[in-house]
């Protein structure tokens, strides 16, 4: 197979200007005659449904939440970027486009990456004009502040709910829509396979969570928007619903998935606290900014944090990275907590934690300040920890927060199933290794908003496929696949809950593929995970039955998923002998720092499915470079935070 | 510690439910409460029981899935405080917890814990958006919009949509959630246009829902674990006043209509 990304030709910045001459349009009274498929509503979902409906497309839309306003996307905290330079601080398309492509460790195109740069302008455009209260100055214009390290002030932000904003704003637009009857939506649905008919990817199977009904729905183009699969690690950030199932099975019927190793770890969450642990919380990366992390320098010591002196604590974020100290990249700032916790030396329950402490911070500034500009975090960890971060230490530690990868996709957001669309943190097109605080929501929205109508379109003007229809065998025949599978889950009662096999994956994912992998590791969580999946099949046990709701049942269907693709994961981990932005190898570092190896490695990885417990086909996308050179990312001084 | 549950089983929306006594054992004050009926729930999957049916997604506060009444109080009645993010410290061994769906007309129970909130999409639909299509907007800056003013917009708009405010309300009233979305886009000048339709198309929606009428008692405040003012409410009656007033149509002319006309042309 060749990977065609179908870059188009000419200058950088001319690129998607060129591209939107040349797509082929389809008349407003062809429009209502397509059948577009929607699967997921948060940011790229939502955005994608509200101006799909808007320019007249028959749309429908699917999300497994009782209301598509829950979707994972409202629960960024952080911002939206976007290149305005309202500060005058010198930011410019073109720095958003070199930090992000740098911050992925130059394991993104060149072309989707400025492109996304382009559109980070529109974006805030829009939402401003769909009434999202952005923050904003005495003047009544709107605020930035800077972000994760960046050098300009690019970031705009409403309060710590940015995602929450922006999702209600894409709603409110695509609720306007089902208004119109231009978009019908399907809230507690889930998606369970894709169907392809003569190679186009023409419609899906759902299940109704409320009756358990298996059926088909048939569509001229399906879009996934189901974002991310940090949920392989049982304990993310990620919501409980989150899921690979969609995407997984578009890969199962021959979409590649690419990138899968490349997941991000973020240090400053609140930690583990016991086995009972359903998830984890995320605390705004800010927090370092006034906060000092430190571990006791003796391993095993149980004292109080405020008992122990000043010269028995290791700030080891300011011991080993003198210069920038506590606002090492996460990925640095990550792997260092874990080494100091291997040693023993970690805090709270567990010992899986590194202290916060902002008492140096108060005594500068005063609790006032340091209130004002962290209040709300304060009050957030003191209602899951009970304990009051002004008085004493908060702890933290990383937890899986986004993940890179994602199914391929060219860019026209296209998988290489003809019809199949992949947008936001689905597909894998835009972040390389590694993405900026504050890019998520740009991109989602940039992909539902201002890409996908245009390219959809000219899918639609030169596919010319004949329309399907729920009839046809192929949909039979899947429908008959899922009847099966569901009728196998429950039929093993056996005697372990999937709850308890998901938490086993995750632990043997997050030792073994975790913030730092090895081929040793690797190779051991190649062996284990088919030995959990295997007894899973053995030992399942799922309480009810399919014809009603019956959350045990959806559970554990994604959790069946999630074991065969964490062999993916931990596969593509392996071949990956480089490290580079998320993806640590111990082998390859230099004084500590991750090597990447560009001469063989600057490819994107794309992986093509051959049957469970079949190793995958493995296609290469180089990656070229012509506007940026391929630097390494360097830690040595202040000004260089990415 | 080991608790007592009272919790509401009912097998579908047409069933009629119970309370069931259920032992929740070992469980530490780290928890969260959902966190507890997870672990109450995987024991009742190995035995082979029905676990519990229970809304929740995020997990943090913000997306409004979990809905459960906790003795009677939406999502255990602590300030600023969604069920997910209540701790069992609150708790103490042997006590008795009444854990019980939300109560309304408007939310009717699907099973268990988990009622049909569709209602507020629907009253959302009705007009809760500013109709501006997607490309075309104009530069973000070119309309200031005061601080005070996007801040109180913000302050409404923090509403989750988690329905807190009818169950607590002894009539069931939707108000709260409606003055919120009323007030968050009637406030900024880009919501104005739409001001006197939103309110009473989004008003007359609530009332074909089923909620009931405010008597201004104030629970629903009480209890928004996103701390939505009551005042909301206040405004809100003011701009349905103003539209009254101004006599306009109820509904606003649906400007797709048009579009559909214009699609009808063969164009091709």
């Amino acid at each position: 197979m060749k990977l065609d990304a179908k870059i188009p030709s000419g200058p950088l910045e001319l690129k998607w200007d060129k591209h939107r001459s040349d797509l082929k349009l389809i008349a407003p009274a062809n429009k209502r005659k397509c059948d577009v498929i929607i699967v997921g509503t948060g940011l790229a979902g939502a955005s994608a449904a509200a101006s799909l409906g808007e320019l007249g497309y028959n749309v429908k839309v699917f999300c497994f939440q009782d209301s598509p306003r829950r979707a994972h996307s409202v629960a960024a905290q952080g911002g939206i970027n976007a290149a305005k330079n309202y500060q005058n601080d010198g930011d410019s398309i073109y720095r958003l486009f070199y930090d992000t492509i740098k911050g992925g460790d130059f394991r993104s195109r060149e072309a989707n990456v400025f492109r996304l740069a382009q559109l980070s302008l529109n974006i805030i455009d829009q939402c401003v004009a769909q009434g999202v209260p952005f923050a904003r100055d005495y003047g009544g214009l709107l605020d930035n502040r800077s972000f994760g390290g960046a050098q300009v002030s690019r970031t705009f932000y409403a309060r710590g709910q940015t995602g929450q904003q922006l999702l209600l704003g894409a709603y409110q637009s695509m609720m306007r829509q089902v208004a119109h009857g231009r978009v019908k939506l399907y809230p507690r649905t889930d998606m369970l396979d894709l169907v392809l008919i003569n190679g186009h990817a023409k419609g899906i199977i759902v299940r109704d969570l409320i009756t358990g009904e298996i059926s088909s729905v048939a569509g001229d183009a399906v879009i996934l928007a189901t974002g991310g699969y940090s949920n392989v690690f049982f304990l993310s950030t990620n919501a409980k619903g989150c899921n690979v199932s969609a995407i997984y099975r578009a890969y199962k019927k021959g979409a590649l998935f690419a990138n899968p190793c490349f997941t991000q770890i973020h240090p400053t969450c609140i930690p583990v606290s016991g086995d009972y642990q359903s998830k984890l919380t995320l605390m705004s990366e800010s927090l370092r900014n006034d906060g000092r992390i430190w571990v006791p320098k003796k391993p095993g010591d149980t004292r109080h944090p405020n008992d122990i002196p000043e010269d028995e604590r290791d700030y080891f974020l300011e011991r080993k990275y003198p210069s920038y100290g506590n606002l090492a990249p996460r990925d640095i700032a990550s792997r260092a907590a874990k080494e100091v916790c291997d040693e023993e030396r970690g805090v709270g329950p567990g010992g899986r934690g590194v202290y916060l402490d902002f008492s140096e911070a108060i005594k500068r500034l005063g609790k006032r300040k340091i209130s004002e500009r962290y209040g709300n975090l304060f009050e957030m960890y003191e209602r899951i920890t009970g304990e009051n971060g002004y008085e004493q230490p908060m702890r933290i530690y990383p937890a899986p927060h986004y993940t890179m990868g994602g199914l391929w996709v060219d860019y026209n957001l296209m998988s290489n199933i003809p019809g199949l669309f992949v947008l936001g943190e689905a597909n894998f097109s835009d972040h390389g290794a590694n993405r900026l605080g504050a890019s998520a929501l740009m991109q989602g929205l940039a992909d539902g908003y201002f890409i996908i109508p245009y390219t959809i379109g000219h899918y639609f003007a030169t596919a010319k496929e004949p329309k399907s229809s729920v009839n046809n065998p192929e949909f039979k025949k899947a429908e008959k696949d899922v009847v099966n599978m569901i009728k196998k889950l429950l039929s093993v009662k056996g005697k372990r809950s999937a709850v308890s096999f998901h938490k086993e994956l995750g632990r043997v994912m997050w030792d073994n593929v975790g913030m730092t992998r090895s081929r040793q590791s690797l190779e051991t969580a190649l062996k284990r995970v088919p030995e959990i999946r295997d007894e899973f099949w053995q030992n399942v046990i799922v309480s009810g039955v399919n014809e009603t709701l019956n959350q045990d049942l959806e559970n554990t269907i994604r959790i069946a998923d999630f074991l065969e693709f964490a062999e993916l994961l931990a596969l593509d981990a392996l071949e990956r002998e480089e490290s580079c932005g998320g993806h640590f190898r111990v082998e390859y570092q230099e004084n500590g720092e991750a090597k990447r190896n560009d001469e063989q490695f600057a490819y994107v990885a794309a992986w093509e499915y051959q049957g469970i417990g079949n190793k995958p086909i493995l296609h290469k996308e180089p990656l070229y470079y012509e506007y940026v050179q391929m630097a390494t990312r360097s830690y040595k001084s202040m000004t260089d935070l990415l | 510690m080991n608790l007592t549950l009272k919790v509401w089983r009912q097998k579908d929306a047409s069933s009629q439910g119970y309370l069931e006594t259920i032992e929740a054992k070992d469980i530490n004050q780290y928890m969260s409460f959902l966190e507890m009926l997870d672990v109450v729930n995987e024991h009742l999957i190995v035995e082979g029981k029905e676990p519990i049916s229970f809304e929740s997604d995020c997990r943090e506060g913000i997306c409004g899935a979990c809905s459960c009444a906790i003795n009677g109080k939406p999502h255990g009645g602590h300030k600023g405080t969604t069920t997910c993010q209540l701790h069992m410290r609150y708790f103490k061994d042997g006590d008795t917890i009444v854990i019980e769906p939300w109560r309304s007309r408007a939310f009717p129970v699907i099973k268990d814990l988990i009622v049909d909130r569709s209602a507020f999409d629907r009253i959302i639909q009705a007009g809760g958006y500013i109709s501006v299509n997607t490309g075309g907007a104009h530069d973000a800056n070119s309309i200031p919009v005061s601080k005070e003013i996007a801040e109180t917009a913000m302050d409404a708009a923090a509403c989750i949509g988690c329905g807190a405010c009818v169950a607590s309300c002894k009539n069931g009233s939707a108000m709260l959630f409606v003055a919120a979305k009323v007030s968050h886009l009637n406030l900024l000048p880009q919501g104005k246009p739409e001001k006197d339709y939103r309110v009473k198309n989004m008003v007359t929606q609530m009332d074909e829902e089923g909620f009931g009428n405010c008597t201004n008692i104030g629970s629903c405040a009480e209890v928004c674990p996103k701390e939505v003012d009551l005042k909301f409410i206040a405004k809100m009656n003011r701009d349905y006043g103003l539209a009254i007033l101004k006599g306009e149509s109820r509904h606003k002319p649906d400007t797709i209509s048009i579009q559909a006309e214009l699609s009808e042309l063969p164009i091709d």
